[in-house]
């Protein structure tokens, strides 16, 4: 009796460890892992993976802060970076020691938010512009005009996704403030800019990638990554930079402090860093991704993609904003309550 | 003595009693008062650095729930912002009560007044919506009026209309979605009111040459009252809270309290003041609900509790 109690106990012990070294758990945004990429992942190191998803940044941040999640790799904007790092909830997971740091570009390799990489390695970069379906408007869409001061035939056709950093920022840089200023000129000026565009807009809602490609909605709002899909859908629907400025970001996988699978999560950053795994996540979520040489792996459609390269004459207008100060941030949010009241 | 020993019995009794009773009594205290106690603590704290709260103690929140200080030029005025939420939520919980009461008693009617066998047909066929989840009911009312959705594309196929009529991301699409969702939640307790009037009375009226009108007026509608308040009842409140309808259909444009609250958990990142909002709502539904004990218990004299 005490044998085969001693036996289970020890089978048990065997397959726990077993499966805790075959696991992995990431947190990532709804629809924007390549499947293929964790099929590939899962068959080289013989390792199971779990996919969960958030919508917001908030979300991801609450969730963990709470604790108990059980995840492995998160993967937040830059302008959370220095959230997570300062509450404590990153690793340091040695990761420029890793052996495909060197395809990461020069760009990308020593940023703001996380200097030196020392916590996150890049999983796509991007720019938050308009989408426009040029059956309805073929004008300049290079403006952020299209959703602040609509043309007459995109009145009460334009849809604004409510991510309230973006669309502050937009429309800060639209009156020619600066992302998280505290100018309370320029807040009010960006606060009846908002004001007296909503009633020209027909909804602040997300899931553009379905809606532009139905033709459900006109404009929008939108990243350029959801307005690539779109237009593989639908051929009339374009990408504009706003030439007044647009924000750009960086989402960054990273380790979590508390991840139970720490082995296998650095197998994973340094999984996606070559070059030929970051392509497979762009081909799918249709992003650029900061990874030297990815692009001989990538579709043939990304390389020349509009939504893809910046035109040399926008580059300059794209801004990277930083998390914003509470200061700046009570500001944002006063704005956001008065433009949804 | 006997009596001593009686007492002391029944003190076992009651000792046993309790001791039965703790384990319930502990989960509903925990589990049910426990997290709203929670909330109330949270309604008088600081908001922590990018989320979540900071331990010291304060009204702010409370405060700026019903005033706020101008962001430019720091005077304080009423948040109007908040005010004008709250009526929008209260005005077209209202209007989504009023419509599936007017098409809810027909209904209702209808099912009680069936053969004793083919009733439970049809109350399990007003049930059906309940077997999928709420969202998916949400997007499946979003597929028929949509600009290029089912509504839309027929009415353009007969020639009755040139151009998409925009129902989607209306405060109307709010309604229709609200009043789908919630019109089951009218008519099982009418229907169980309506089960119960003896007909009767309504004959009995007729032989008095009382109008249609009148007896609905002053025979029917004052018997099956509880019914009515009922049903208004389980859907002015869920109505007033509710969260995902408005999200999908009123496209975001226009908040209601349940998405204005969530916005502070989220990216206003203001839990108190989110906190100070829940107690809010959970006050206007009290309101609703005691008003509710008054006109059932009121009832209750003519025997026709609820």
């Amino acid at each position: 009796m005490k044998k085969l109690g001693m036996l289970t106990i020890a089978s048990f012990l065997a397959a726990g460890a077993a499966q805790a070294a075959g696991e992995l758990n990431i947190y990532n945004w709804g629809n924007y892992t390549s499947p293929e990429l964790i099929k590939k992942f899962e068959e080289t190191y013989d390792v199971k993976v779990t996919i969960t998803d958030y919508d917001s940044n908030t979300t991801a941040l609450t969730k963990i802060e709470a604790g108990g999640h059980g995840f492995d790799i998160v993967v937040p904007t830059h302008s959370y970076m220095q959230i997570f790092v300062e509450k404590g909830l990153l690793m340091e997971p040695g990761i420029p020691e890793m052996e495909n740091f060197k395809h990461v570009s020069e760009n990308w390799k020593n940023v703001e938010w996380d200097p030196g990489r020392r916590y996150s390695v890049p999983w796509q970069w991007g720019t938050t512009g308009v989408a426009v379906n040029k059956s309805i408007y073929n004008g300049d869409i290079n403006t952020s005009a299209i959703w602040l001061d609509p043309p007459a035939e995109l009145v009460g056709k334009v849809n604004v996704v409510p991510e309230m950093q973006d669309v502050v920022n937009l429309a800060l840089m639209y009156v020619g403030g600066e992302p998280c200023t505290t100018d309370k000129a320029k807040l009010k000026e960006a606060r009846d800019v908002l004001m007296a565009a909503k009633p020209k807009w027909m909804s602040m809602d997300y899931g553009m990638t379905e809606k532009l490609s139905s033709g459900d909605v006109p404009a929008s709002v939108n990243w350029n990554g959801s307005t690539f899909r779109a237009r593989n859908n639908n051929p009339d629907v374009a990408y504009g930079y706003p030439k007044e400025g647009y924000p750009v970001w960086m989402d960054s996988a990273a380790i979590l402090a508390d991840a139970q699978n720490v082995e296998n999560a650095k197998l994973f950053l340094n999984f996606i860093m070559a070059p030929e795994n970051a392509a497979m996540i762009s081909a799918f979520a249709r992003y650029a991704n900061g990874i030297d040489g990815s692009e001989a792996f990538m579709p043939e459609d990304m390389k020349t993609a509009p939504e893809i390269v910046v035109p040399v004459e926008l580059v300059a207008a794209g801004q990277f904003s930083p998390a914003c100060s509470d200061e700046a941030q009570a500001f944002y949010t006063a704005i956001w309550t008065e433009l949804q009241k | 003595m006997a009596s001593a020993a009686e007492r002391a019995s029944r003190a076992e009794d009651v000792r046993r009693y309790w001791a039965l009773c703790a384990p319930a009594l502990f989960l509903l205290l925990v589990g049910a008062s426990g997290p709203l106690l929670i909330v109330v603590v949270y309604s008088f704290l600081e908001p922590g650095d990018y989320s979540g709260v900071s331990w010291r103690f304060t009204f702010d929140a409370w405060i700026n729930v019903f005033f706020q200080k101008d962001i430019f030029d720091e005077t304080w005025g009423v948040a109007d912002a908040h005010l004008t939420i709250f009526w929008r939520s209260v005005r077209l919980s209202l209007l989504t009560t009023a419509i599936t009461f007017a098409f809810g008693f027909p209904m209702a009617w209808f099912i009680a007044t069936r053969p004793q066998k083919e009733r439970a047909l049809w109350l399990f066929l007003v049930t059906i919506p309940f077997w999928t989840n709420l969202l998916i009911r949400t997007f499946a009312i979003m597929e028929v009026i949509r600009n290029q959705g089912l509504l839309n594309t027929a009415l353009m196929g007969l020639g009755l209309i040139e151009t998409p009529i925009q129902i989607l991301y209306t405060d109307a699409a709010v309604l229709i979605g609200m009043a789908y969702v919630y019109l089951p939640l009218m008519v099982l307790p009418l229907y169980a009111a309506i089960d119960r009037f003896d007909f009767r009375l309504a004959e009995a009226a007729y032989d008095l040459y009382a109008s249609r009108w009148r007896v609905m007026r002053r025979v029917v509608l004052p018997i099956v009252r509880p019914g009515v308040v009922a049903g208004c009842i389980l859907v002015f409140v869920p109505s007033l809270g509710a969260y995902v309808t408005p999200r999908v259909l009123g496209g975001g444009k226009n908040m209601m309290i349940g998405n204005f609250i969530e916005l502070q958990f989220g990216q206003g990142r203001n839990w108190p003041l989110g906190a100070a909002l829940s107690m809010l709502l959970l006050m206007i539904v009290m309101i609703a609900l005691l008003a509710y004990v008054r006109v059932s218990t009121r009832k209750d004299a003519h025997g026709h509790g609820a």
